[in-house]
């Protein structure tokens, strides 16, 4: 139709204004889905989080542990599947800024609990098998270049000392949401030093993981688990693994929410700047507006026209800045392995790339249209001569 | 000329006034006259006078503070905007003085823009267009765009726009006002022609004595005022 031949022309015919705008767009586009890239995967250890795990640590706070003990109570509760514990190690590899999470746990649960850190069985067995051995997932292993039957050292910093590690297994995630950054020990050769060193602090873990048989029991779960032990030395608090995890987030909330509103700052920027070009392009073609309205056409075909003009520029920028950001966002992820173990450009990021450049064409159109619509025909053609 | 020709615009007692702020800037004062079929009219006045604006008025694009305008049997003063919209599709051929084509289209989509708005095809829509302009002598030019032409041609691309709807009237305003002498002449001997060949009934505002020399009719504004009775073109 001939208004989709004049919106299209009219949307490239400033070539440089046209560029511009389009690549302010794309830039917009970019930084905004790099920025929501980042909070999601923030937030990916809450979206990764099973619905049949909960976690159970003192109800005080999580810096306190819990009695090992509690491991048989909890296990003998209705719906409790599985239980598997662990601490926080809190270890360096040779220095701060190789930083990656490192964990004591169970060794003969923790991975019947956790089938998303896929481990082969040989792997598995020997891991059993030695007291100082570890599992490292497949990127941080990478990182390292360690290889089976290595031993790693890690500098305590809660546990001081230095700790060697031998390199039994590594795991791969399920899946590419699933975090390849993590070091795993037995819990039992933390805890045997401890007891040499300062037999009150033996015995304790910092959290239990309990598998229960279906999600919708995960309530009535977690209520029998911290019933089992109200009015005891150390009373619980029990939750599933995502609202756990959610916690931890929630810390660093005030950071997410700084990101999350810089984000949609870039986008009222831009939707100003698109404004700003719909409006200097219209004034200029009021003589063309009036024309067409001269030969008969009528309000909803001058909306078609700047509407769909806007949408032709922001839909193009969008599209370059959606492409643009598959490969930022790899190299994003690869400089910042460290921080984001899992760095990936999800299908919702993609879709509030095009709710917000569909809000930019909107809004930006929005003015100019009613100005071109409300012109008398007989002024907009003085404006010619 | 003969008098049994039927009127095509009945003009009566039209007065015109924009505002200005809270200024009432009054434009035309009781404007009153006929225009019969196949008419070429020159409407004539220094600048200022209010032309323009009664043209505009006659082609439905303004809207007059008292009186009654009607072309053909309608009644224009009484349409809503989307009436007007669609009376002005149908009954009017407009040619300005700037031409005002539109740049990103080539002259045969020019010409064919208004087509859009009847029920014709795409195929007749092309035929019609190709038509007009190969009336103007532009046929060779169609696939360029208006840029790309000279005035006189740009010109003669809004001509072959205005008259492929086959309209009942043809209003000019100043048409060869941004014309060099050659290229004037041209498209005062193509009006001409509309009016002569086709029976084309022409309302052309002009304020150059050239111009209005091709008319069969010169009508005289003044300060609003329509000065004088019609005279006929002594030439
Ligand atoms: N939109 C408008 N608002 C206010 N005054 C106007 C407007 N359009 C025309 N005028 C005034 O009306 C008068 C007649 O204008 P116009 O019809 O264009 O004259 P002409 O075509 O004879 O030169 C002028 O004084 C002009 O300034
Ligand atoms: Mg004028």
């Amino acid at each position: 139709m001939m208004l989709l031949k004049i919106l299209f022309r009219n949307a490239f015919h400033n070539k440089l204004r046209s560029s511009l705008t389009i690549l302010g767009i794309a830039v917009a586009i970019l930084a905004f889905g790099l920025l929501r890239t980042v909070i999601s995967s923030w937030y990916s250890g809450v979206e990764a989080a099973s619905t049949t795990r909960l976690v159970t640590r003192n109800a005080i706070s999580i810096i306190f542990p819990l009695p090992i003990a509690y491991q048989e109570k909890i296990r003998q509760i209705a719906g409790v599947k599985t239980v598997s514990y662990g601490n926080w190690f809190g270890g360096v590899y040779i220095e701060e800024k190789n930083f990656f999470p490192n964990f004591c746990v169970d060794p003969k649960t923790y991975f019947q609990l956790y089938p998303e850190f896929v481990l082969d069985l040989l792997q598995q067995k020997a891991f059993l098998a030695d007291r100082k051995g570890f599992v490292a997932g497949r990127k941080l292993a990478d990182r390292f270049s360690w290889k089976i039957g290595d031993t790693v050292t890690l500098k305590g910093t809660i546990y001081l000392g230095n700790w060697d590690f031998v390199l039994r297994g590594i795991y791969h995630g399920r899946d590419e949401t699933i975090d390849e950054t993590q070091f795993f020990f037995h819990w039992n050769y933390l805890n045997e030093v401890i007891k040499k060193r300062s037999p009150n602090w033996a015995d304790k873990v910092g959290f239990y993981m309990i598998g229960i048989s279906r999600p919708d029991i995960a309530p009535d779960v977690a209520l029998a688990i911290d019933n089992a032990f109200k009015n005891s030395l150390a009373e619980t608090l029990t939750e599933t693994e995502k609202a756990f995890n959610q916690g931890f987030i929630a810390m660093s909330g005030a950071i997410v929410t700084a990101i999350q509103m810089v984000s949609f700052v870039v986008i009222f920027i831009i939707m100003a700047v698109v404004a700003n070009t719909m409006a200097m392009t219209t004034r200029e073609r009021t003589g063309d507006y009036s024309i067409i309205k001269t030969l008969g056409f009528g309000a909803k075909d001058i909306t078609i026209l700047i509407f769909g003009e806007s949408l032709v520029i922001t839909a193009t920028g969008c599209i370059i800045g959606v492409i643009l950001t598959f490969p930022a966002a790899k190299a994003f992820g690869h400089s910042l392995a460290n921080y984001f173990p899992v760095f990936l450009v999800s299908a919702e990021t993609i879709y509030y790339d095009i709710a917000a450049a569909f809000l930019i064409a909107v809004l930006a159109a929005i003015i100019p249209t009613r100005h071109a619509i409300r012109i008398r025909i007989a002024a907009g053609l003085r404006r010619i001569g | 000329m003969t008098d049994q020709k039927s009127t095509i615009v009945e003009i009566r007692n039209v007065y015109k006034s924009y505002h200005r702020q809270s200024l009432i800037v009054p434009v035309l004062y009781d404007i009153t006259f006929d225009i019969v079929e196949g008419e070429f009219l020159a409407l004539m006045g220094p600048s200022g006078s209010g032309k323009t604006t009664l043209l505009n008025l006659i082609a439905g694009i303004d809207k007059i503070d008292k009186g009654t305008i009607r072309v053909g049997d309608v009644d224009i003063t009484t349409l809503s905007e989307t009436e007007l919209a669609h009376w002005r599709a149908n009954h009017v051929g407009f040619i300005f003085q700037f031409y005002n084509l539109i740049p990103v289209l080539k002259a045969i989509e020019n010409v064919e823009l208004p087509l859009h708005l009847t029920s014709l095809s795409k195929k007749e829509r092309h035929l019609h267009a190709e038509m007009a302009l190969t009336m103007v002598g532009l046929a060779h030019r169609m696939d360029h765009y208006p840029g790309e032409m000279s005035g006189g041609e740009q010109q003669r691309v809004a001509i072959a726009r205005a008259i492929v709807t086959d309209p009942t009237i043809l209003v000019a305003d100043e048409p060869t006002g941004d014309l060099d002498r050659v290229s004037a002449e041209e498209i005062l001997s193509m009006i001409e022609r509309l009016n002569a060949e086709m029976g084309k009934t022409i309302i052309m505002v002009t304020h150059d004595p050239r111009a209005a020399q091709r008319a069969k009719i010169l009508r005289h504004l003044d300060k609003g005022y329509l000065n004088d009775d019609a005279s006929q073109n002594p030439l």
